[in-house]
Order: structure tokens, then C-alpha cells, then sequence
């Protein structure tokens, strides 16, 4: 009787080292970064609270605001480009092509690298000293330019060229499962209609992809609105502030400029745009699917 | 299926097939650039990369970028060369994924066998952990690994690595589970197999393929990882992306472009050979990961 | 005396009543389907029987020992699961011998159980197999293999038959039978596909929505429905269930049938029937009447005491090779007739039907029960 109720507590022993970790790792760090974010710490965590005094600072700041405008004209066009490309490399590889199972991988790969390493190629190869703009100089096209890289204005978009880089093929991936996963007798019918191919794409194939673009637009999502490394490496943050983003503005910011308050109100607010955006979508995701 | 689907093959259309194939060879082109740049340069002696061509064969084949990014470039204020911390990634690698890799494939085991009043609410409290922006747990995981007494060790590393990746281990296992069939566990109990037997005799034997989706999607995400390294580690713990990071913008001195291609490939490689040899679950691990199921 | 005795046993998930109050029992050797439509908490019932499922409240004993708390393994009893649930792992041999492995049964007598089993079952050739090499038939003939080894003092069984196509499953039903008259244990077995309940039971119990209907032998459940429903689920093709009134004149009742076309039908009860639905007179009922109690006048029971010849429009014939199915409309429902294979009958006709009223069962529309 007594082993019995043993037996009927283990499957929740076994659970509660996880849990555990997580509520106090996930869970009760984001209130206490939360309960930072309203005190006067600044190189090391101090309890003087001090309201939203630090939220009213942040927004003031022309730095966040710059890192803000970043990642929106970042995170757009990443998301944007790396659907439509994925979505685009997708289609083209549905075509029964001979070498899918050698170019697939080919478009996949930049995902298995680190953020620093891709931010390493990508730095060196569009620094205009030594880089792809040097080698048009080398092969005789000497009035190219592309310094983009150490322009204020530009620098922002050679983030969206590596990163898209690295994640368009993982996007292309999700799609072409998508696109498999289309019941062929719907494609039968719609030819047996008349449909041209280019009509049955439009109208039925990529309507019925709507929950991988979902799918896509919340993994880029999070992804961009995390973005760090690839900044790092890439950029620095520079030129200036070029292209900072929240995630570089919160590590400068806490570690330092030794401005621990605002870089925790900063970080609540990195915590909020994620999940206005993931948990309407998990919720969407596994209500439907839940057994029992 | 696919097989079944005749999109796309219109008759006669050869042109349109050479613009197709055009058109795919050159991303194939586009996606492998960056590698093809690291990999020549890296091997080139550093005046031929000053003269500019990035993109040409080098005329003299040299190693010594290799060597030097190993064994003796200028890494932070050491001599070191990456080495010491490719073996601090491993060893924080290996415990990591390991770790992880367990508790998820229990907490799976349970959440979809035994489960339990509020088994859902659990759940959503882990898998919401995937998505946190880790900027929310920079300071109170120092203060806490400082605590520990763990702050800037491979160990306190590895506590965090084990913590951020529970969320997706646990995801992977469960929906893998999710699909394993009650009945078997039924049968299991009435022959009287216990919780762990149940766990090692019937589903563990079943589990392969999940173990390898979760070994790999681990081990690429710990390996890559960049914040928590450079955030709580220190020389002797230090992963291999911060160092690489620690090499390239180390600013003074010549740039040593050669050395750095060196250093990213090396930091590149065991991902990118597990990427090679086990590709196709390395995808389905991606796929995994966005919640699908 | 009760083997397998179940009292007042209720278990709900959640606000989910899925059994409201049973009450079983079975004698020892005996064969106890339980019988109903999906959802009406019959492998529920099985599963808290196996103690895979804990209960709310009631109790379970087994030859007389309460089994309430026990783990499914310290019950005695043996399973065999709807998919057979082989560890695809083991080969046949390591799943008919893993329950003994876990108890620590030294592996010569282990092996030696196997073997006899093996025998029994006639799968001897199989034994270094894994599931996945094996035929439906075959992993079901493992399952029960399994089951069997252990000589448990109960087999439950979950709907065994329903993943074989149609004519293995009737093979194995026999098999079922035959090792059920060999061995004599008490078997509790589930399914929804009434043929096998009538054919394999010595009790059947018939659930739905988590409450008890009926609970009898065989016939009971066949010939005297306790309720519509029972009389509706058991049977096939299944009763006809004619909504009809009560006409008492004196000593004399009839029930009265409404036709599409002519005047009612007016079939006399007989003397016995008649006391007990005199007091209804005028009254609603539903008059129920199997398809083989409604036959062409050659093929009418003999024996019968009371059988009503009336002539009836016939729809459609369906001939099924041994019978011959006819449809009619009688009280403004279809109701099916079987006939001899081949009688001289055709559709749009008018033929001669034999209401055999011996075997027929009247219902109280308002209550659903029967009442004669």
C-alpha cells in the first residue's frame, strides 16, 4: 500500500528538479529583473526602488530609440526576405529537381554555424578594404563600391544580408515540408479544373501554407528580436550606433555603462514584444491539438 | 506522395527548365560564397589578401594561418590560440547536452505516460521557457552563479546551458512520446515494470531517433552559443565562439585576416561535421523546435 | 458464488462522470462482455478491473479479495490490448516472457513456460521474431500468448478482434471460444460489435453513457431488451421498433400500427399479453419485432403459439444469399423482414408477412423500458 503510494509520487519527483530549475531560472528571474528594473542599481543590483523612473529614462533616450528603429527595419526585412526567399526556394525545389538532395543541404547549412562565425565571413567579406569591393577593384571594375559597412545609414542592412544568409534555408526547409505535406489528389482536381500551374501555386498551394508562414513569422520573429551575436561580430554595435539593437543595447547598458536599471527595464521590455507575439501563438498551437 | 504531384513539369517547357536550374545553382552559389572566402583565404599567406582578391585561388598554399589560429594567435591578453578554448567548449558541451538530454527525455516520459492533474499547466511553464530573451536572466544568473560559487566556471556554464535548453529537450520528447503508444505502457505495468523499468525496458529502446534529433539540436545551439559565454565565462572557461569573437575584433596590431578565416572555421567545424553527417535530423530537430505538434 | 465482483463502482475525470454506479458479478469460468457503443465506458470499466485506472469510489474483488488498491500486476489478472501493444523492442519470446523477467523468474523455467505457451497457440516458429515481422493474425496470437503464460486467475480483454480484417477475426473468435471451454478461466472482454457478445458471452453487460442497461445471458439480452436502447444496439440487422397504440375492447387487445396507405394494422395480442396492456389502453407504446420473427408464411416458426398474417407493400428486396431481406414502411418507420432465400416476392409488390407475436416486446415510449 505504502510502496504503492511511492510509486504514485515518482513520476512527480522526476518532474520537479525541472520545474524547479525553471521556475527559478525563467520564472522568478524575470521578476527579479523586473523588480530591478524599477530600483536605482546601476553597476551592481541595489533595492532603492524607484518606480518606472528608469522606464521614463529608457524612452528617453536616443540610443533605445535608435536600437528600436533598428530592429524594426531589421526585423521586417528579415522576416519579409527570408519568407519570400524561403518560400521562393521552396517552390523552385518542388519541381522535381535532379540534385535536390545536393542543393538542399547547400541552402541549409549557413544554420548550423555559430552567429559569430557567420558575423566573422560576412565582416572581413564586405570590409571595402579587403573585401568584395576590393576584389571588383582587383578584376578591373574600379568604380564599384560597396562600403556599406562603414556607412551609419547602410550598416544596418549588411545585419539583414548575413542574417538572412544564415536563416533563409531553414525557412526554405519549413516551406518544402509544407509543400510536400499538400495532398496531391487537391493538385489532381485543380488540373482536372484547367488550372495552370502558376494559378494552382497562387490560389491553392500557397494559401494552404498559411500556418508555416505563421510558423516561419514567429521563429524569425523571436530570432531578430534576440539577435546579439551576429551584431557583435559583425558590427560591434557600429559604426556609432549604427546597428545596435535591443539585445547589444541591454548588455552595454547593464554591464557597461554600468546602468543596471535601465538595462533590466530594457530587457522587460525585449520580454514583452516576444511573448505578445509567441503566446498568442502557442495558445493558438496546442489548444486545438491537445489529447484527452 | 510527392511523386503523385505533377506541378510544375510542364511538357516542353526546356527553357524554362534551364532558367530553373540557373537559377537554383546560383543561390547554391550565394549560400556557399562566405564558406568558399573563408576557406581560400584561409590558407593564403596575408599580403596575398591585402592585395585584395578575396574571391581568387591563393598562389602560395600555406597551413601557418591554421597553425597560428590554433596554437598561438593573441587572444585577449594570451598567446594561447583557440585550443584551450576548443577543449573548454567540449567540456562544457558534453555534460550540457547529456544532462539536458536526459531530464527532457523523463520529463517527456512523464508528461505524456503519467500524467498528472495540472500536467499542462507544467508543460506551458517549460515551453515558455524557450522563448525567453536570455537579456531577462543575465543578472540574476550572475548573481546567482556567484553565489553558487560558480561564477566563471565550465560548471556554472554548464548549470545554464542545462537550464535554457530543458525547455526544447522536454518539447522534443514529449511530442515524440506523445506518439508512442499507451497500450505498450499498459502492458508494461500489468507484467509488472515499474516507472523506470517502463522508462528502460519499453520506451528508451524506441527512442533513437528522438535522441538524436535532441543530441544534435543541443549540442549546435550550446556550441554556437555566444551570450552566456561571454557573460559568465573566464579563461578558463571561456567557449570557443567568444574566443573566436575575442581574436577577430582584438583591436592594435596587424589584422590577421588569414587567422581569423582559420579561427572561424575551426569554430565552425563540429557543427558544421555533425551538420554533414546527420543532416537530415539536424533538420528535423529545426523543425521540432518550431513547435510542430 | 460472484468470482469478479464489481459494486457500485463510479469513476469520473474531472467533472466527467464516465461511470455512474456499476454493479457486476461473474461466476468463476465464466465470459463477461461488456457491450456498447464507443464512449459508454466500457474500456474504462476494463481498465479499472486491470487497475490501469484508478476508481472514484465503489470496489473490485476478485476471488473474493477487495483488488481496489492493488497495482495491475499484484491483481492476478492478464490483458490483451486492441493493438495488441507488443514491446517492438523484444523479440516473441522476450514479450511472452518479460512479465516473468520482471518477477524474477529464473530463465530455464522461463523458457519452459514460453515453450508451452508457445505450443498452445501454435507459434512455436515465431518465437526469435520481432513484432513488426509479424502477420495481424499472428501479433494477436503473441498477445494472448502473453496473456496466457502468466495463468492469471482473470483475462481482460480490449477489443482483440477489432484490428483483424473480417474473416481472421472470425477464425479467432472461434479460438477465443475453444480456449475459453479448454482452460476455463473467468474472461472479462470488451468490444462494440454486438455478434461477438452474443456469440462468445455466457453474460453480457450492455453500457451506455457510463450507466448500466441491461445485464444477462445471452438470450435475456436478445429476446427481452430490458429498454429501446439494448433492444435497438443488439442484434443485426436490429429490431424493428414500430410506434403504435393500445386498443382494449373488453377481454380482446390489439396493437394498432399506422400504414402509409389503407387502414392501420391491427395485430391481436394474445391472453396472457393482453391483462398486463389492457389498463394502457389508448396509450402510445413501441411495438418491437425482430427481422426473423417477421417472415414470409412458409418460413413462420411452427412451434410458435401466436403468429398474425397480414398483407404489407414491400419497398425494396435485399437478397443476402442465405435470406432475403424485405423492407416495409409500417407506423411511419422502415421495418425489415427475413425471409427464406427464395421467396417468390419482388419490390412494389404486396406479400403476406407472418408476425411471429410470441417473440415480440413492447416498449413505453416515455420511460424507454420494456413492459412486455
Amino acid at each position: 500500500m505504502s510502496r504503492n503510494r511511492l510509486q504514485d509520487l515518482i513520476p512527480r519527483l522526476v518532474l520537479s528538479p525541472s520545474l524547479a530549475l525553471i521556475l527559478i531560472f525563467v520564472y522568478a528571474f524575470i521578476l527579479y529583473t523586473l523588480y530591478l528594473s524599477m530600483t536605482d542599481s546601476r553597476m551592481l543590483p541595489s533595492y532603492g526602488f524607484v518606480g518606472f523612473e528608469n522606464y521614463e529614462k529608457l524612452w528617453n533616450l536616443r540610443h533605445w530609440w535608435r536600437a528600436l528603429g533598428n530592429l524594426a527595419i531589421f526585423g521586417s526585412l528579415y522576416i519579409v526576405i527570408c519568407s519570400v526567399l524561403g518560400l521562393f526556394l521552396a517552390i523552385l525545389l518542388d519541381q522535381k529537381i535532379r540534385g535536390e538532395g545536393f542543393l538542399r543541404p547547400i541552402y541549409l547549412y549557413p544554420m548550423a554555424l555559430s552567429f559569430i562565425v557567420t558575423g566573422t565571413a560576412w565582416k572581413w567579406f564586405l570590409d571595402p578594404g579587403i573585401g568584395l569591393e576590393s576584389t571588383m577593384h582587383q578584376w578591373g571594375w574600379t568604380g564599384f563600391e560597396f562600403a556599406w559597412i562603414k556607412d551609419r545609414n547602410l550598416a544596418i542592412y549588411t545585419v539583414v544580408i548575413a542574417a538572412v544568409w544564415q536563416s533563409s534555408g531553414f525557412v526554405m526547409a519549413m516551406f518544402l515540408a509544407g509543400l510536400r505535406g499538400v495532398d496531391g489528389e487537391i493538385i489532381k482536381a485543380a488540373q482536372m479544373d484547367g488550372a495552370s500551374n502558376v494559378t494552382i501555386y497562387r490560389r491553392i498551394i500557397i494559401p494552404m501554407m498559411r500556418p508555416v508562414f505563421l510558423s516561419a513569422f514567429v521563429v524569425l520573429a523571436h530570432l531578430a528580436i534576440k539577435s546579439y551575436d551576429l551584431v557583435v561580430a559583425l558590427t560591434g554595435g557600429g559604426p556609432g550606433q549604427a546597428t545596435e539593437l535591443p539585445a547589444t543595447f541591454m548588455y552595454s547598458y547593464t554591464f557597461t555603462r554600468n546602468q543596471m536599471g535601465i538595462g533590466a527595464s530594457s530587457a522587460i521590455i525585449m520580454l514583452v514584444m516576444i511573448f505578445s507575439i509567441i503566446i498568442p501563438y502557442l495558445y493558438s498551437e496546442l489548444r486545438p491539438g491537445r489529447q484527452r | 506522395m510527392s511523386a503523385e504531384k505533377i506541378v510544375g513539369t510542364g511538357r516542353g517547357n526546356r527553357f524554362l527548365r534551364v532558367v530553373l536550374y540557373a537559377v537554383l545553382i546560383l543561390f547554391a552559389l550565394y549560400y556557399l560564397l562566405p564558406l568558399y572566402v573563408m576557406v581560400v583565404n584561409s590558407v593564403k599567406p596575408l599580403d596575398e589578401i591585402r592585395q585584395g582578391d578575396m574571391l581568387s585561388l591563393p598562389q602560395i598554399f600555406t597551413l601557418e594561418p591554421w597553425a597560428k589560429a590554433w596554437s598561438s594567435a593573441q587572444i585577449g591578453v594570451q598567446p594561447t590560440g583557440l585550443r584551450p578554448y576548443f577543449f573548454n567548449s567540449i567540456l562544457m558541451v558534453v555534460p550540457a547536452v547529456a544532462i539536458s538530454t536526459i531530464l527532457g527525455a523523463l520529463n517527456g516520459y512523464v508528461l505524456t505516460k503519467w500524467r498528472f492533474r495540472g500536467d499542462d499547466v507544467v508543460f506551458g511553464l517549460i515551453l515558455l521557457s524557450c522563448f525567453i530573451p536570455f537579456q531577462i536572466a543575465l543578472i540574476p544568473a550572475a548573481r546567482i552563479l556567484g553565489m553558487l560559487g560558480l561564477a566563471g566556471t565550465t560548471t556554472g556554464l554548464v548549470l545554464i546551458h542545462v537550464v535554457y535548453g530543458l525547455g526544447f529537450t522536454t518539447l522534443f520528447f514529449r511530442n515524440y512520446y506523445a506518439a508512442f503508444p499507451t497500450e505498450l505502457v499498459r502492458a508494461a505495468q500489468i507484467d509488472g515494470a515499474r516507472f523506470f523499468q517502463i522508462f528502460r525496458r519499453i520506451l528508451l529502446p524506441s527512442s533513437a531517433p528522438i535522441i538524436v534529433v535532441t543530441v544534435i539540436w543541443q549540442f549546435t545551439n550550446i556550441w554556437n552559443d555566444f551570450l552566456f559565454g561571454v557573460s559568465f565565462g573566464d579563461f578558463d572557461s571561456l567557449p570557443m565562439t567568444v574566443a573566436l569573437n575575442n581574436l577577430v575584433s582584438s583591436s592594435g596590431g596587424v589584422k590577421e585576416y588569414n587567422v581569423h578565416f582559420a579561427g572561424a572555421i575551426l569554430a565552425a567545424l563540429p557543427t558544421l561535421i555533425v551538420y554533414i553527417v546527420s543532416g537530415r535530423y539536424f533538420v528535423r530537430g529545426l523543425m521540432a523546435g518550431a513547435v510542430k505538434g | 458464488m460472484a468470482f469478479l465482483k464489481i459494486e457500485n463502482l463510479r469513476k469520473s475525470f474531472g467533472k466527467v462522470d464516465v461511470l455512474k454506479g456499476i454493479d457486476l458479478e461473474i461466476e468463476e469460468g465464466g465470459f463477461l462482455v461488456l457491450v456498447g457503443p464507443s464512449g459508454c465506458g466500457k474500456s474504462t470499466l476494463l481498465n479499472t478491473i486491470a487497475g490501469l485506472e484508478a476508481i472514484s469510489s465503489g470496489s473490485i474483488s476478485i476471488a473474493g479479495k477487495v483488488v481496489n488498491d492493488l497495482h495491475p500486476s499484484e491483481r492476478d489478472i492478464a490483458m490483451v490490448f486492441q493493438s495488441y501493444a507488443l514491446y517492438p523492442n523484444m523479440t516473441v519470446a522476450e514479450n511472452i516472457g518479460f512479465g516473468m523477467e520482471i518477477r524474477g523468474v529464473p530463465k530455464p523455467e522461463r523458457d519452459k513456460a514460453i515453450a508451452k505457451v508457445a505450443e498452445t497457440l501454435q507459434i512455436g516458429q515465431l518465437l526469435t521474431r520481432k513484432p513488426s515481422q509479424l502477420s495481424g493474425g499472428q501479433r494477436q496470437r503473441v498477445a494472448m500468448g502473453r496473456a496466457l503464460v502468466r495463468e492469471p486467475q482473470v483475462f481482460l480483454f480490449d477489443e482483440p478482434l477489432s484490428n483483424l480484417d473480417a474473416k481472421l477475426r472470425v477464425d479467432m473468435r472461434t479460438e477465443i471460444k475453444r480456449l475459453h471451454q479448454r482452460m476455463g478461466t473467468t474472461i472479462v472482454y470488451v468490444t462494440h460489435d454486438q455478434i461477438e457478445a452474443m456469440t462468445l458471452a455466457t453474460r453480457i453487460a450492455v453500457l451506455k453513457d457510463g450507466v448500466l442497461q441491461q445485464f444477462g445471458t445471452p438470450a435475456e439480452i436478445y429476446n427481452k431488451p430490458a429498454n429501446l436502447f439494448v433492444a435497438d444496439f443488439m442484434g443485426s440487422p436490429s429490431m424493428n421498433l414500430i410506434p403504435a397504440t393500445v386498443e382494449a375492447d373488453g377481454g380482446n387487445v390489439g396493437i394498432v400500427m399506422q400504414r402509409d396507405e389503407g387502414a392501420p394494422l391491427v395485430l391481436p395480442l394474445a391472453n396472457g399479453a393482453a391483462v398486463n396492456l389492457a389498463a394502457r389502453n389508448g396509450q402510445k407504446v413501441v411495438f418491437g419485432i425482430r427481422p426473423e420473427a417477421l417472415t414470409d408464411p412458409d418460413s413462420a416458426d411452427r412451434n410458435a403459439r401466436q403468429v398474425s398474417e397480414l398483407d404489407c407493400e414491400i419497398e425494396v428486396i435485399e437478397p443476402a444469399g442465405s435470406d432475403t431481406f424485405a423492407v416495409t414502411r409500417l407506423g411511419g418507420r422502415e421495418i425489415i423482414a427475413r425471409l427464406r432465400a427464395d421467396a417468390p416476392i419482388s419490390a412494389g409488390q404486396t406479400a403476406r408477412l407472418a408476425f411471429n407475436l410470441d417473440k415480440a416486446v413492447i416498449f413505453d415510449p416515455e420511460t424507454q423500458a420494456r413492459i412486455l
